[in-house]
């Protein structure tokens, strides 16, 4: 069985990365899968992935990521982007999701701008 | 005084001059996408020799390498740099992939060991370049998150990128594909191993870094 975890926004915006990126990789070491509302600062996505290799055995092999940002390549006139900033900038970037598991469960997962598909591993195999 | 004054003058200027002089030149990217064999090619055609071992197992480089002071030419413009080639960034690293690529268990489970070290000082170093050139594996799919990831630290950290696709050699090389998935960066095409359109590439680093 596949679990699948919501994370909105507010559950991680009064976190620091370091609490942030804790958090997600103990759901993802509970083998969820997790659908966080918005996306990772790109620092924290490094700190994400350097934490990932910390934690790495012989059971617990990483994580499969992605982002997805409809918004991005919409987004044209100057006035809308620099709302957008200022909105993140109090906020956080709450615009499109993030997909975070663990990669014994997610193969690989391929995207296009506006589209991600996951494929998973066949549950006999684990 | 005048003397200490000129003398503090000139250690600044100097200063100055050595720090532009002493780019340190990056090579990122994920595992496998031929960074090394790049590095290798630079070094070959402006130092003679090579500078790590490449192989078909992902995760050769697993440590930091640095060859200091290489000085490229072109039309009249010099560039030297210091070429750092950094381990191949990956979100996952499972020991039995390198045993199905035909490495013992023991060798497999160092190997595994070494290169999630290897992925944290690789992040750790983004911090200590002046220009990066990403590496991408021409024929893979550029959407990922791992690419998407590296440019954008990049980006946020104000550092100059040239987007790599390498392996133009391969049929199923798409360079229209990278520059779709990243159309903000100048991508160039190049084959390190064969040296495909290195002329191409080595005037963009001069544009990028010069």
């Amino acid at each position: 069985m596949l679990t699948l975890q919501f994370v909105p926004h507010r559950d991680i915006e009064h976190m620091d990365s370091v609490k942030r990126i804790n958090k997600l990789l103990r759901l993802v070491k509970e083998d969820k899968i997790i659908l966080l509302e918005g996306r990772l600062k790109s620092h924290e996505e490094t700190e994400l992935i350097s934490k990932t290799m910390e934690e790495i055995d012989n059971k617990f092999k990483g994580i499969e990521l992605s982002t997805i940002n409809p918004e991005n390549t919409d987004t044209k006139n100057i006035w809308q982007k620099i709302r957008k900033v200022l909105i993140n900038l109090v906020m956080g970037d709450r615009s499109g999701f993030t997909i975070i598991g663990p990669a014994s469960i997610i193969k690989e997962i391929k995207k296009d701008p506006n589209k991600i598909q996951l494929y998973t591993e066949e549950i006999s195999k684990r | 005084m005048t003397g200490i004054f000129k003398k503090l003058l000139s250690k600044f200027f100097k200063n100055i001059f050595k720090k532009k002089k002493k780019v340190k030149l990056g090579l990122y990217g994920p595992p496998n996408g031929g960074k090394t064999t790049l590095a290798n090619k630079i070094c070959k055609d402006w130092l003679g020799e090579e500078m790590g071992t490449v192989s078909n197992i992902s995760h050769e480089t697993r440590e930091i390498q640095i060859k200091e002071e290489i000085t490229i030419k072109s039309k009249g413009k010099e560039l030297t740099f210091n070429l750092v080639d950094t381990p191949g960034i990956a979100t996952k690293i499972d020991y039995e992939e390198f045993i199905k690529e035909g490495l013992k268990e023991k060798e497999a489970k160092t190997r595994a060991k070494e290169a999630t070290k290897g992925v944290i000082d690789s992040i750790k170093w983004l911090d200590d370049m002046d220009v990066v050139i990403v590496v991408l594996d021409a024929t893979k799919d550029p959407y990922t998150q791992v690419n998407i990831t590296i440019i954008g630290n990049l980006e946020a950290r104000d550092i100059p990128v040239l987007l790599v696709a390498n392996k133009i050699d391969l049929k199923k090389a798409d360079i229209k594909k990278v520059q779709s998935a990243f159309p903000q960066y100048e991508v160039i095409g190049i084959s390190a191993k064969f040296g495909n359109n290195l002329d191409d590439f080595y005037e963009a680093l001069f544009r990028v870094a010069g």
